[in-house]
This record gives structure tokens, C-alpha cells and sequence, in this order.
């Protein structure tokens, strides 16, 4: 604990300041390339700087941060995948009308608000992240301001996202008017010291886990989702289902714990129906869907729903499960919205289905990538999904869950009917309606799926790799 | 390391055969025979040398790595006579496959080479994994280039058939998954150690209602694959639609895993579930008997005709497995290998036709025997071969498990036995549709040629060898068997 509080807030700061910079840089010149190389640096910068706090963790870091390994560790996947992500906007973004150079900025303020979600152990920085967060995000729906479907999307997002917060606020009233604390810990010292379960706390909790349902788009908070990613650029698609999710995941897991919000069993009832309901709704919905990003759309859903099965079945495996069920995810889906995004051209967004007919024949290297990332998604062994959807049946069966067992296998039987419908159409032969892009032009986009798909296959055959890095940091709960 | 080679030859076969499209398009066929041809070599000394009665376990060759330390996951693979069997076989058929695809792919053939070879590593990945995450790893891995054979270079409803398919067994798979990942956390309550090890699981005390649900979920698995009915619904559809070759490893090797599962997995490590469970699974297994055969008397195309018969012979299987004596458990394994070349066989014969006349509609057919001798000899030959003609494998096969069920179920028996009759009113009827009667008009025909002459004379000698000379197969399996049949009893008490 001797190390100054400042340092260890360098993650944070290098952020900050490199989205100040940016702003500078934007108001003396705009510059496409240079702004996004700008950010690319800072978030490198803060990757590196996460290991000042690291030799010294956990540490208290001001009054509302608190850095502790598994912290840290979330930082570095969500610093990463904020890397993947600038990569694929700055090809995404190149050719279009327009100026962009805010764009860069607009994501390290997204990034920082992610940060600091995932690091709070306090209702105030908890509120902070999560505001900075939204707010930035959706600035970034409605980015390509000259279309419609951005536009409609934003708005749902900006006024849904506004209903959720609110929810919130409110729940983080009813404790703090039950417990007068608004740390975590604290609440957690409260709720331990009493006999039953106290009715105020119980709905301050679920009216935050409402608000928290809406951000991880969970049944029945789901709705603004599939037109959400659909109206988003590719990917910004890909940064709220990653980088936003898994924070607030994230949050949402170290709150429980260190409420100790286990104790109260009407909850557990609570989330066993939101995801029951979210594997089921979102998988079925899926079926029908035409559209590629609305159908990943309602994939994530069910996805989220399956991590929500791990929470639920709790036990010593959860923090573990998570550890690795967020990194496989995100690499996942940032590849399958890779692929969406560099198929998209500045007139048209890949993703109608018919644009990827036959795309086996046409880009193989590209439709490998998607397969092997919907394969992923689907927990096909080979894939790092596959270890992923290990862990949560490991989890659920240790407590058992037969239920909710039984809800999760049904519903990869039905995942994989909608992802192998885009392998299959990606496989046919004939003609396409679709433009081709000339190809070997986004380079960034290029090597980004292909370290994704190293990544994805090497941790679908070796897992061990970040078995022992989650090993290393489990979180000791409290 | 030999046993990792089995695998690691087959894997790379397929890269190779991928790669070489680049240098001619009919270069990855090449590269499928020879990769097939270095297999059969590694797995030679086994069969030669595979007498094993001195050593104290059925097992004669190991190989154990760790894979995922923290879960207790090994690469842990291991060979016993059942593997042996299975394994020769797979590289037997694999051939056949090759070969009845040689002239039949013309498009992407760098691709379906390379799946065909992956499909076959995965599946010797099967018969010879003792660790069970690593055992469903290869059960799911086996799935996804059949998917593809199915999707891509198959006919008319191929998308449909190759979807029904993966879902059925995914969805049986994760059943199963379930079910090893439960058995796993009994495990460690009892003992504090994560262990997917085969052989430390055997000893896992399960209190006996658990112990019922989870032989459910493995059995459900190997069921769907086996298939009997009611699982059955995917295997005429995926055998109709399928390429030839993609045909004879679904019906020679796939099919052969679940019967495999059932005998290494539900039997040895649920005993007790087993036994209580054995009347439903015989009479299921009799009921697939009669019903397939029946279905395969009523179908005009030829594929799902001879799909038919599979789940009829598989059944034999089932049932066998299930009086768990060894008289029929041997009845199963030769069945299982006799079923395998012989369905095998009259599926390229199927695939040939459909390859000259570009119909399989039997009624399209008719009078083919001047115009294809050769041809309609061999499919004469594995027709009587399939109808369990005395002195062929599957006689034998049949007969075993007949008699082995004999001594725990009379009833079933003789309602089973009532398929001797069944079989050849379907197996005659198709020849008698197909290859005799009036002369459909056809443009004339070429005959079998060299290539094919060869890849089905070699299963037509080795169902006569089976057939006559069974006693070779049945001392390379009766260790397995019997140790098995031991273990179970030990357990069981």
C-alpha cells in the first residue's frame, strides 16, 4: 500500500489525457490518420501502465477505485478490445464522407468509462462509469449522422439507456437509505450483520440489476438490442457488445460478491428467470432473423443469458468462469463484427444475409474466419467458445442447476441452427448481389482477425495458457 | 507415440492434401491414398504382433500427456483390442471412401480431401481416447467435416440433411457433455481431485438415482449416433444426401462410434444404471431391428433403402451390447465390423450407379445385370452379405448375438429373429428391382472399372474371412470383453 494513489490511477490518467490530447489535435488541425494513431498509442500507453498498480495490488487508488488483479485483469481485456476496435473503425471509417477524427475520441471516453465501471467498489464511481460510458456510446451509434437507422438507433439507446439509469439511481437510494453506506464492502458488512433478508435492500437490489439488464440487453430489458446493432456502424456494433457488456458484467459480479448479495434467495429466483428467458427468447429469436447483425444481436443475448447461469450457480468457479468466458467472448464477437465490418462498404452495411453467399468462394480466408467465430459462438470444441460453454456447464452442474442446464443445452441446439445457416449460405455457389470490395486493403482489419483466429483456435486447443493467468489473479472473495 | 502418430498422421495427410490443390486439382486424392496407405502401415504392427493374453489388462499400448492441468485433463490416449478392431477398420473404409470418390469429386477436391482425412483422425481420436474431455473433443470434432462433406458435396437436399444432422448430434453431444462434466464433479466431492481420466471415473461411487440420469445422458449420445429409434429420423436423410464417400464413413465408421461409446462409456461406468436400464435399451434395440428392415422394404431410393438396413444391423448392436454376456457383446463386434463393410460396400455400389444412370430411384432401375455384370455381381454378393447369408461376417455377428440374448430375453429373441425373414425379402427385393426383371432403356453403361474392382474385392474378401474364419476377431476382443464384463461385476456388487 506505500505506492503513491497517483500512480497507481495511470491506466485511467493515460486515458484521460490522451483523449485531451486528441481533442487539442482535433481543434488545431483535423487529421484522420494522426488522430486515430494518437489514441492507438494511448491506449497502448495505458496497457503498459497497468503494471504499476500490478506489483503493488490490491491498492486502494483514491477514494472510489479500488485495483485489485481482478480489476486489472478486466482492464487489460477491455484496453485490448478497445485496441481491436479502433483498428477496425479506422478502416471502417477511412473511405467515408465526412470527418471522423472524433471518433477516436469518442471511444477513449467509452474505454474510460469502462474502466472505472470495473474498477469501482463504490456507488459513485459504479454511476460515473456507467454514464461515461453511455453517453459516449451513444454519440457513437448516432456517428454517421446522415443515416437514418444510426439516428433511430441513438435515440432509442440515449432514452432507454436514460429509463435504466434512473432505475439505478433509484435502487442505490433504497440501500443507501437501508444501509447508509454506499461502499460495496460496507453494504456487504450490513446485509451479513442481519438475520433475513431486509425487503428495502432486496428491491434496491433489484431495481439495480434491472438497470444493470438493460445494459447486458438480458430478457425482458432486451428490446432496444437488435435495432441498436443493427443502426450502429460495425464497429461501435462490436464495442457495445464486448467492451460495454463485459464491463458492466464485470461490475455486476464484484458487486454481488462483495454485497454478499448471494444470501438473498429470491434474487438467485429472480436471475435464474432473466436467464432462463434470455437463452430461450434470444436463441428462438435469432431463428428468424435475416440479418446478420440483428441475429448476433440476439445471439449476445443468449450469450449473456449463459454467463448469467454462471453467476447464478456461483460457488468457487464463477470468478473463473467469468475470467474466461468475457475474453472468449469478446474475442469472438469483435472477429464476427470484424468480418461484418470489413465487407461493408460505404454505401451498403454487410448485413443482409445475401452478401455473404458464397463468400467461401469468393474470400476464403475472410469466411473461415466467420465460420471459425461462429463456430465459436456456437461452443464448437476447437474454439475457445467451446472452453467457454465448458466452464458454465461445469459451474451449473456443481450447483446443480438442471433447469438451467437443460435451458442452455436447448439453446445451443438452437444457436447452432442460426449460425450454421450463415455457414451455409457463406459455402453455396452462385452469383452475389453484393458489391466486392477490392481486397488487401484494410490492413489494420486484416491483422486484427488474424490474431483474433490465432487466438481463438490456439486457446480452443491449449486452454491452459489463460487458465494459468486466471489462476493467477483469482479473486479473493471478501 | 504411436498411437499419437495414428492421429498425427491422418491431421497432417489432410493439410497436405489441402495444400497440394494449389499444385494440381487431382493431386489431393493422391495425397488422401498415400496418407491412408502410411496409416495402415502404423497400424500393422499392432494387428500382427497384437497377441496379448500374457499381459495382466486388455490394454497394449498407452500414451498419456497433460493437456488442461486444471481440470485434471490429459491427452491420454490408449489402445485395446475393441480400438484395434475399430481402428482397422476405420482405416479399411477410409480407403473404400477414397477410392468411391476418385472420379466422383470434381469440384474443391483439396477441401474434401481434407475433410474426409480430418473426420477419419477424429474418429480414430475416438476409439482410442481414455480421457473423456478428450473423448468428446474427437466426438465433436468428427462431426464438423461430415457436416461439410454433407453441405457442400452432397445432392439435392443437402443443406436441410446436413443441418439435421449437426443439430441432432450436437444437441445428443451436449447431453452427454453434461453428463461427464456432472459424473466429474461427483468425482471431485468424493475425492477433491478434478479427473476427466477414464480410469479413475470407473471408480466413481454414484448414488444410484444420479447414477440413472447420467447413463441417460451418455446413452442418448451414442443412441442418436448409433442411431436406434426413435433417434433415428437424421441417418436416411444424411445418407440420401451425402456423397458416396461421405456415405461410406457415415455408415462404415460413424455409426460404429456410438455402438463404440455404448460399450466403452455407459456399460463400464454405470453398471448398476446399465442393468436396470437393459430391458428398455434391448427392446429398443429389437424394435430398430424390425422397424428398419420394415422401412427398408417400403423405399423406392436405393441410398435410404440400404440406411434402412443400417439402423436394422445396428440394432443387432444394441441389443447386444445391452444383454452384456460375451457371447453377444462379441455378436455386436463383429457385427459393427461386418455391418461396416458391408453397408459401405453397397453404398459405393449406390454411389455408382448413381454415377451412370443419375438416378438412385430403384424404380428408374431394372435389368441392369447384361449391361453391368461386374457391378451387379459384387452388389449381389453384399446384398446376401447384408441378409446374413451363413459363412459372411455378418451371419456370424448376427447369430452371436441371438444366441447371447437367448439365455436372458426369449420373448425379444424370437420377435427379433422374425428380421431373418425380413432381411431378405428387402436385401432380394432390391436386386430383383434393380438388377433383373424387364430392361429399362438405358444409353450403354461402363462397367466396373479396375479402381473399383479392387476397393470393393477387398471387403468382399474380408466379409468371407470374417465369415469364415471369425475366431481371429473374436480373440482379439475377447480380452476387452472380458476384463469389461469383470469390472462391470465387481462394480456392480
Amino acid at each position: 500500500m506505500s505506492m503513491n494513489p497517483f500512480f497507481a490511477l495511470a491506466p485511467f490518467v493515460v486515458i484521460a489525457g490522451t483523449a485531451v490530447a486528441v481533442m487539442l489535435g482535433i481543434a488545431l488541425k483535423r487529421n484522420f490518420g494522426p488522430a486515430f494513431a494518437m489514441a492507438a498509442c494511448g491506449i497502448i500507453a495505458s496497457l503498459l501502465t497497468l503494471r504499476m498498480p500490478w506489483r503493488d495490488s490490491p491498492i486502494q487508488a483514491g477514494l472510489l477505485i479500488w485495483l485489485d488483479d481482478y480489476a486489472l485483469f478486466y482492464m487489460a481485456l477491455l484496453l485490448s478490445a478497445g485496441l481491436a476496435v479502433l483498428g477496425l473503425c479506422y478502416d471502417y471509417f477511412k473511405d467515408r464522407e465526412g470527418q471522423h477524427e472524433e471518433l477516436p475520441l469518442l471511444l477513449l471516453t467509452a474505454l474510460l468509462g469502462a474502466l472505472v465501471l470495473v474498477g469501482s467498489s463504490h456507488f459513485a464511481s459504479f454511476f460515473i462509469g456507467l454514464e461515461l460510458l453511455g453517453i459516449s456510446l451513444f454519440a457513437l451509434i448516432g456517428y454517421p449522422l446522415n443515416q437514418a437507422r444510426s439516428l433511430e438507433a441513438a435515440l432509442k439507446y440515449l432514452i432507454l439507456s436514460g429509463m435504466s439509469s434512473a432505475f439505478l439511481l433509484m435502487g442505490m437510494a433504497l440501500i443507501y437509505a437501508q444501509c447508509g453506506e454506499l461502499y460495496f464492502s460496507g453494504i456487504g458488512r450490513y446485509i451479513a450483520g442481519q438475520q433475513d433478508i431486509n425487503v428495502t435492500v432486496l428491491s434496491g437490489t433489484l431495481l439495480i440489476v434491472a438497470g444493470l439488464a438493460f445494459k447486458l440487453s438480458l430478457a425482458p430489458f432486451h428490446w432496444w438490442t437488435p435495432d441498436v446493432y443493427e443502426g450502429a456502424p460495425a464497429p461501435i456494433t462490436a464495442f457495445i457488445a464486448t467492451v460495454s457488456k463485459s464491463a458492466v458484467f464485470v461490475l455486476l459480479l464484484r458487486y454481488f460478491i462483495s454485497s454478499g448479495s448471494y444470501s438473498y434467495a429470491p434474487l438467485l429466483n429472480v436471475f435464474s428467470v432473466i436467464a432462463g428467458l434470455s437463452i430461450v427468447g434470444g436463441n428462438l429469436l435469432a431463428l428468424l432473423q435475416n440479418n446478420v447483425k440483428r441475429l448476433l444481436a440476439y445471439s449476445s443475448i443468449a450469450h449473456m443469458g449463459y454467463l448469467l447461469v454462471a453467476l447464478i450457480a456461483g460457488g468457487s468457479i464463477v470468478v473463473e468462469t467469468f475470467a474466461f468466458y468475457l475474453p472468449a467472448y469478446c474475442m469472438t464477437t469483435i472477429g464476427a463484427f470484424g468480418v461484418v465490418s470489413v465487407l461493408s462498404t460505404a454505401q451498403t452495411e454487410a448485413d443482409d444475409m445475401a452478401c455473404y453467399r458464397g463468400l467461401f468462394w469468393r474470400r476464403p480466408w475472410l469466411a473461415a474466419t466467420f465460420t471459425l467465430m461462429l463456430l465459436s459462438l456456437a461452443g464448437i470444441p476447437l474454439t475457445v467458445g467451446f472452453i467457454g460453454k465448458f466452464y458454465i456447464l461445469t459451474g451449473a452442474s456443481g450447483s446443480r442447476l438442471w433447469g438451467l442446464l437443460l435451458a442452455v443445452i436447448i439453446g445451443s441446439g438452437l444457436g447452432l441452427y442460426y449460425y450454421l445457416r450463415i455457414v451455409v449460405a457463406m459455402s453455396m455457389h452462385g452469383e452475389t448481389t453484393a458489391t466486392v470490395k477490392p481486397f488487401g486493403r484494410d490492413r489494420a482489419s486484416t491483422a486484427i482477425l488474424a490474431v483474433l483466429t490465432l487466438l481463438v483456435v490456439w486457446l480452443g486447443v491449449y486452454p491452459s495458457l489463460l487458465m494459468n493467468v486466471i489462476h493467477s489473479i483469482t479473486y479473493v472473495i471478501e | 507415440m504411436i498411437l499419437f502418430a495414428l492421429i498425427a498422421v491422418l491431421v497432417l495427410g489432410a493439410g497436405i492434401a489441402w495444400v497440394s490443390e494449389c499444385r494440381s486439382p487431382t493431386a489431393p486424392r493422391w495425397v488422401a491414398l498415400v496418407t491412408l496407405m502410411i496409416e495402415a502401415f502404423v497400424v500393422a504392427p499392432y494387428s500382427v504382433t497384437g497377441q496379448i493374453d500374457g499381459l495382466p489388462t486388455a490394454w497394449f499400448a498407452e500414451l498419456y500427456s497433460p493437456w488442461i492441468p486444471r481440470f485434471g485433463i490429459g491427452f491420454h490416449l490408449a489402445m485395446d483390442g475393441l480400438s484395434l478392431l475399430l481402428t482397422a477398420l476405420t482405416v479399411l473404409l477410409g480407403l473404400m471412401a477414397v477410392s468411391s470418390s476418385w472420379t466422383e469429386i470434381d469440384k474443391r477436391q483439396g477441401f474434401f480431401f481434407f475433410n474426409l482425412l480430418i473426420c477419419l483422425a477424429a474418429t480414430v481420436g475416438v476409439f482410442l481416447a481414455v480421457d473423456l474431455f478428450l473423448f468428446f473433443f474427437f466426438w465433436e470434432l468428427m462431426i464438423i467435416p461430415m457436416y461439410f462433406l454433407i453441405s457442400i458435396w452432397g445432392h439435392e437436399n443437402r443443406v436441410y440433411a446436413a443441418l439435421k444432422f449437426f443439430i441432432f448430434t450436437q444437441v445428443s453431444g451436449l447431453l452427454m457433455l453434461t453428463a461427464i462434466v456432472t459424473l466429474v464433479q461427483l468425482h471431485y466431492k468424493d475425492s477433491g481431485v478434478y479427473s476427466f481420466d477414464y480410469f479413475e471415473l470407473l471408480n466413481t461411487a454414484v448414488e444410484p438415482g444420479v447414477a440413472f440420469w447420467l447413463m441417460l445422458g451418455f446413452f442418448i449420445a451414442f443412441a442418436v449416433k448409433l442411431p436406434a429409434v426413435p433417434f433415428h429420423t437424421w441417418l436416411p436423410d444424411a445418407h440420401t444426401q451425402a456423397s458416396t464417400g461421405g456415405s461410406v464413413i457415415l455408415a462404415g465408421i460413424m455409426l460404429k462410434t456410438g455402438a463404440y461409446g455404448l460399450l466403452r462409456f455407459v456399460i463400464p461406468l454405470f453398471p448398476e444404471a446399465a442393468q436396470q436400464f437393459a430391458p428398455v435399451a434391448m427392446t429398443l434395440g429389437g424394435i430398430s431391428v424390425l422397424y428398419g428392415a420394415l422401412m427398408a422394404f417400403a423405399q423406392s431410393d436405393l441410398k435410404q433403402l440400404i440406411a434402412y438396413t443400417s439402423i436394422s444391423h445396428m440394432g443387432f448392436v444394441l441389443l447386444g451390447i445391452f444383454s452384456w454376456n460375451l457371447l453377444a457383446l462379441q455378436g455386436s463386434v463383429i457385427t459393427m465390423l461386418a455391418h461396416g463393410i458391408s453397408a459401405s460396400a453397397l453404398f459405393m455400389i449406390a454411389g455408382a450407379l448413381q454415377q451412370r444412370l443419375h438416378t438412385r430411384n430403384i424404380g428408374n432401375m431394372g435389368g441392369l445385370w447384361p449391361a453391368l455384370p461386374r457391378l451387379s455381381a459384387l452388389a449381389l454378393f453384399f446384398a446376401i452379405a447384408s441378409l446374413g447369408l451363413p459363412g459372411l461376417g455378418n451371419f456370424i455377428g448376427e447369430f452371436l448375438v441371438l444366441q447371447g440374448v437367448f439365455s436372458i430375453n426369449v420373448l425379444l429373441t424370437s420377435m427379433t429373429a422374425l428380421v431373418l425373414i425380413l432381411a431378405p425379402v428387402y436385401a432380394l427385393g432390391m436386386i430383383q428391382k434393380a438388377f433383373y426383371g424387364p430392361r429399362y432403356r438405358h444409353s450403354p453403361l461402363a462397367d466396373f472399372s479396375r479402381r473399383e474392382w479392387l476397393s470393393l474385392g477387398l471387403p468382399a474378401l474380408t466379409t468371407v474371412w470374417l465369415g469364415l474364419s471369425p475366431q481371429t476377431v473374436l480373440d482379439v476382443s475377447a480380452p476387452v470383453l472380458k476384463q469389461a464384463i469383470l469390472n462391470a461385476s465387481i462394480m456392480g456388487r
